[in-house]
C-alpha cells in the first residue's frame, strides 16, 4: 500500500511539473506579446515598455519559467495588473469561500446520492426505483441556475430562512459562514447528487449480478445483508470517480451559482481576470486548479486502493 | 426419513416451463448426481432446493428437507437454513468470492451470519475448516485475498464457505467444470472424503457422466426440465433404458475414424521458440523479472498430419498458439511455415499468415453480431490478394456452408439465430474459406454440450477426408484430443515433455506428468457390449 502511495506521489508531481510548463508555454511563450495582448491595440509604447519590464519579459523564457515556479513554491504569485494587489492575497481570499463551497456541495450531492442510489438499485424496477430515476432524470434536466433562483425565491424572499446572497465570512464564526453557503451548495449539489445516483444505481446493480452476491446469499445472508456487506464496497470505484470529477468542477465552474448568490468565488475571479486580460492572475488561478484537479485525483487513486485490494498488490 | 425428498416439482420462469414434475431423493451421506446437457434445468433444480430462484420464478410440487417443507417457507426461515443447513458450492471459482475480503472473513462470515459462535470461535473454526479443504493457516493465512489464490484454491475456500457449519446438504453445481484434470481429481476426493467425514447428503450438478461414474451412488438423467431416467450409478450405467441417457454415454466417449495421412512433409517448423513476459518491476530502479511463458519448444507438423497440444492452464499452450499465428512476437527461435518465416523482422507476414486460420473456444464471443454469416465466414477474403468476387465468391460462400452442414440459405442470417454448435460450424467455415494449410483449434469443442462436440468432431473426420486438412488441436480435454489427433504433444510449464503417436501417448506414457494427467482425467466405465 506504501508502495502504492508512493508511486501515484510521484506522478502527481510529474503531472504538475508537465501541467506548469504546458500552462507556461501555453500563456506566455505562445506567440504574441503578452504585454500587448493585456494593454490592448491602443496602447502607448511606453506603459508597454513598463509591462514588459514588470512582467520580466526582458529575460530569457527558461529563467522566466523556473522564476515563475520558485515564486508559486514560496507563496508569491505576482502582482495582479488590474488591481495591483498580490495575486496570492486574491486567490486564498476566493479559496475560503470556493473551497468550502465545493467540499459542502459534494457533501451534500454524496449524502444524498448514496442512499438514493443504492435504495433505487435494490428496488429495481418497482415503483420507488421509477421514482427515484424519474427524480434524478429531472436534476439533471433543470439548469441550475434557474433552480438556484427558485431557492432564492422560497428560502430567502419568502420564508427568510437564509439572505438571498453574498457571503457572511468566516470571521463570524463557522455556522454563520456555512449558513450562507447553504443555499449555494443545495443548488449545486443536486443536479451533482442526480448524477451521482444514477452511477451508483448502476454500478450497484451489475455488482448485484456477480457471482458472489449468490455465494453471500447461499451462506444465508439475506437481499439486504448482501447488498451492504458485499455489494456497495465492490460498487464504489466508478463511483469515487465521478466524485473526483465533480469536485474539480464544483471548484471552478461555479461560476454561474457564484453569480446567481454573489459569491466572491474563484470562478468569478477567473471571469473577472480573462475580461481584464490579466495574464497573471488567470496563469496563476488555472495552475491553482489544475494543482487541486491532480490532488483529488490522487486522492482519489489512494480511495481506489483502499476500497479495493486488488490495485494495492497489482504495483 | 429422506434427507431431502423432491416430489414432482415443476418450475416456471415468466410462463415458460423450465421444469416438469422433477422428482428425486437423497439419504444422509448419499452423493446424488444430476446430470444432462445445458438447458435441462439442472441448475435450477438446485436453485429450486435453496430458493435462490431467478425473478418471476414460480415453483410447484413439494422439495422437503427432513421432512420440512421448502417450497412454502418465508424467506427468513430459508436465510436460516441456507448456509446453516444447506450449503452450496458454484462453477466458477474465479468470480464465487468477493474480490474487496479477505477469505477469512469471507469463510467466518457464514458462521456469524448464523450467529453459530462468538467471533474468537468463528475465527478458529474458519482455520480448521480451510485446514480441512487444504488450506492450512500456516501456508495461506486468513488473510489473503481472493486474487492471491488460484482457482482450485478458490474452489476450496468456497467449499470451506459451505461446509463450515457442517450443513446436512451440500449442493455442488458443476463444481470442477472450470477446472483443471488434476485440479478437478483433487477437488472431487475432497467432497468425496467430506460426505464420508461427515455424513453429509451430495446434490451434485454436473454434465459429464465421467465426472460422476465413479463417485455417484444415484445418477438422475435430465432432458428438457425431465427426469428421464434415474437409479443407482452401477444399475443405470449397465441397462440404459433411455435413448438420451444412452446417447449421453456414446457421445462422452465418442470417437471418430480419421482418414490415413500422407506420407511426412514438414509444413509448420517450430524450432527453439522462446515466449518471454515482462512482470513489472518490484523495485524503482530494479530490472524488471521476466516469466518464459513458453520455453524452447521445438516440433514439426507435417502436411495431413493432425497434431493435439495438451496441458493444463497456465502451461503456455495458448501462448504458442498465438506465437504460429503471429499475433505474438517471440523472444528466440523460429517459426517456419512451408519454409518461410512467420514474422519478418516483428511483424507477421501477410504472405505466411494467410496460409493459417483459427477456431477459437467460445462460439459466443468471435463473432460479430451485426454482421451476416455471408460477411462473417468471407472475412479472411481480405488475406488474399485476389479474393473472389461476384458468383464466385457466393459458390465459396455456399460450398463451405454445406461443407460444414449448414444450408447455403443460412448466409442471410445473423449469427443470434444458431446455436453454440451452429456457430462452432460457421467458425470452421471461416477458417476453411480460404483452403489454408493449417488450421489451429483453440479448444474449439470446449465450451459445447457432449452431444453437440460429437457432432462437431465427426464434422471434423468429414472434413479431413474432403480437404485432407491439417490442423493443430489444442485442448485440455484428452479424451476429445486422443480420438481427433494421430499425433500428441503434452506441454507443462511452457515445455513440451513428451511427444509421440497419439494413441503410444496415451496408452503408454513416458513422462510422469503425462501419466499425472492421463490418471486425473475422469473416464467412463468400460461397459462397451450392454450399450447398444
Amino acid at each position: 500500500m506504501l508502495r502504492y502511495a508512493l508511486k501515484r506521489l510521484i506522478s502527481l508531481l510529474v503531472s504538475l511539473a508537465v501541467a506548469s510548463a504546458v500552462i507556461f508555454a501555453v500563456i506566455e511563450v505562445a506567440p504574441g506579446d503578452p504585454a500587448s495582448f493585456m494593454l490592448g491595440v491602443n496602447a502607448q509604447e511606453d506603459t508597454l515598455a513598463a509591462l514588459r519590464a514588470e512582467l520580466g519579459l526582458d529575460v530569457s523564457k527558461v529563467q522566466r519559467y523556473f522564476d515563475w515556479v520558485g515564486g508559486m513554491l514560496a507563496g508569491d504569485f505576482g502582482t495582479s495588473y488590474t488591481y495591483r494587489t498580490p495575486v496570492s492575497q486574491m486567490i486564498s481570499d476566493r479559496l475560503w469561500v470556493s473551497l468550502p463551497l465545493a467540499l459542502y456541495a459534494l457533501t451534500l450531492s454524496t449524502l444524498i446520492a448514496f442512499p438514493a442510489g443504492i435504495y433505487a438499485a435494490a428496488r429495481r424496477g418497482k415503483a420507488g426505483d421509477l421514482t427515484v430515476m424519474g427524480a434524478t432524470q429531472l436534476g439533471i434536466a433543470v439548469p441550475n441556475f434557474w433552480f438556484a433562483m427558485m431557492l432564492v425565491l422560497v428560502f430567502a424572499i419568502n420564508l427568510r430562512w437564509f439572505n438571498a446572497g453574498g457571503f457572511a465570512g468566516w470571521d463570524k464564526g463557522f455556522w454563520t459562514g456555512l449558513h450562507s453557503l447553504t443555499l449555494p451548495a443545495i443548488a449545486l449539489a443536486l443536479p451533482q447528487a442526480a448524477i451521482l445516483a444514477r452511477v451508483m444505481r448502476s454500478s450497484l446493480l451489475d455488482i448485484l449480478g456477480e457471482d458472489f452476491m449468490r455465494t453471500a446469499r447461499a451462506k444465508g445472508l439475506s437481499r439486504r445483508q448482501a447488498l451492504w456487506r458485499h455489494g456497495v464496497r465492490n460498487a464504489l470505484i466508478p463511483v469515487l470517480t465521478i466524485i473526483g470529477l465533480q469536485f474539480s468542477f464544483l471548484l471552478a465552474g461555479s461560476i454561474i451559482i457564484e453569480q446567481v448568490f454573489y459569491l466572491p468565488g474563484l470562478g468569478r475571479l477567473v471571469f473577472q481576470a480573462i475580461s481584464a486580460r490579466d495574464l497573471i492572475v488567470v496563469e496563476s488561478v488555472v495552475m491553482l486548479l489544475v494543482f487541486a484537479v491532480i490532488t483529488v485525483n490522487f486522492l482519489v487513486d489512494l480511495a481506489y486502493a483502499a476500497v479495493d485490494p486488488r490495485l494495492r498488490s497489482r504495483t | 426419513m429422506n434427507l431431502l425428498q423432491i416430489d414432482d416439482l415443476s418450475l416456471s420462469i415468466h410462463g415458460s416451463d423450465i421444469l416438469k414434475q422433477i422428482s428425486l431423493s437423497i439419504e444422509p451421506g448419499e452423493i446424488v448426481a444430476v446430470t444432462g446437457e445445458s438447458g435441462s434445468g439442472k441448475s435450477m433444480t438446485a436453485l429450486a432446493v435453496m430458493q435462490l430462484l431467478p425473478h418471476g420464478a414460480v415453483a410447484e410440487g413439494t422439495i422437503r428437507l427432513e421432512g420440512q417443507d421448502l417450497l412454502n417457507r418465508p424467506e427468513d426461515e430459508m436465510c436460516a437454513l441456507r448456509g446453516a443447513s444447506i450449503g452450496m458450492v458454484f462453477q466458477e471459482p474465479m468470480t464465487a468470492l468477493n474480490p474487496v475480503k479477505t477469505v477469512g472473513d469471507q469463510v467466518m462470515e457464514t458462521i456469524l451470519v448464523h450467529k453459530a459462535m462468538p467471533r474468537a470461535q468463528a475465527r478458529e473454526r474458519a482455520q480448521e475448516v480451510l485446514r480441512r479443504v487444504g488450506l492450512p493457516a500456516d501456508r495461506f493465512p486468513l488473510s489473503r485475498f481472493p486474487h492471491e489464490l488460484s482457482g482450485g484454491q478458490r474452489q476450496r475456500v468456497v467449499i470451506a464457505m459451505a461446509i463450515a457449519l457442517r450443513p446436512k446438504l451440500l449442493i455442488a453445481d458443476e463444481p470442477t467444470t472450470a477446472l483443471d484434470v488434476t485440479t478437478q481429481a483433487q477437488i472431487l476426493d475432497l467432497l468425496k472424503g467430506l460426505v464420508r467425514e461427515f455424513g453429509m447428503g451430495l446434490l451434485m450438478i454436473t454434465h459429464d457422466l465421467a465426472v460422476v461414474a465413479d463417485m455417484a451412488d444415484q445418477i438422475v438423467v435430465m432432458r428438457h426440465g425431465e427426469v428421464v431416467e434415474s437409479g443407482a450409478t452401477n444399475h443405470l450405467l449397465r441397462n440404459m433404458q433411455h435413448p438420451y441417457t444412452r446417447m449421453l454415454f456414446e457421445a462422452s466417449g465418442h470417437q471418430v475414424t480419421l482418414p490415413a495421412s500422407v506420407k511426412p512433409h514438414p509444413l509448420l517448423e517450430v524450432t527453439n521458440v522462446v515466449r518471454d513476459y515482462r512482470q513489472p518491476r518490484k523495485r524503482l530502479f530494479e530490472a524488471p523479472g521476466h516469466y518464459r511463458a513458453v520455453n524452447n519448444v521445438s516440433f514439426t507438423l507435417n502436411r495431413g498430419e493432425r497434431l493435439g497440444l495438451v496441458g493444463e492452464s497456465g502451461c503456455g499452450k495458448s501462448t504458442l498458439t498465438r506465437a504460429i499465428l503471429g499475433l505474438e512476437d517471440v523472444q528466440g527461435g523460429d517459426i517456419r511455415l512451408d519454409g518461410q518465416p512467420v514474422f519478418s523482422g516483428h511483424s507477421p507476414d501477410l504472405a505466411v499468415r494467410r496460409k493459417m486460420q483459427v477456431v477459437f473456444q467460445d462460439p459466443y464471443g468471435s463473432f460479430n453480431p451485426r454482421h451476416r454469416v455471408a460477411r462473417l465466414i468471407t472475412e479472411p477474403f481480405h488475406l488474399l490478394e485476389t479474393p473472389p468476387t461476384g458468383s464466385g465468391r457466393q459458390d465459396r460462400i455456399a460450398e463451405m456452408l454445406s461443407a460444414v452442414g449448414l444450408s447455403p440459405d443460412d448466409a442471410g442470417k445473423y449469427i443470434h439465430e444458431f446455436s453454440g454448435g451452429q456457430r462452432q460450424r460457421i467458425a470452421i467455415a471461416r477458417a476453411l474459406i480460404i483452403r489454408p494449410e493449417l488450421i489451429l483449434f483453440d479448444e474449439a469443442v470446449s465450451a459445447l454440450d457432449v452431444s453437440v462436440r460429437a457432432q462437431i468432431l465427426d464434422l471434423l473426420a468429414e472434413l479431413c477426408a474432403a480437404y485432407d486438412l491439417t490442423y493443430l488441436f489444442i485442448s485440455h480435454d484428452l479424451s476429445v484430443v486422443r480420438t481427433i489427433t494421430d499425433r500428441v504433444m503434452v506441454m507443462q510449464a511452457g515445455q513440451i515433455v513428451e511427444q509421440g503417436a497419439t494413441e503410444q501417448v496415451f496408452s503408454e506414457p513416458r513422462h510422469p506428468y503425462t501419466r499425472t494427467l492421463i490418471e486425473a482425467a475422469p473416464t467412463l466405465p468400460d461397459i462397451g457390449e450392454n450399450v447398444a
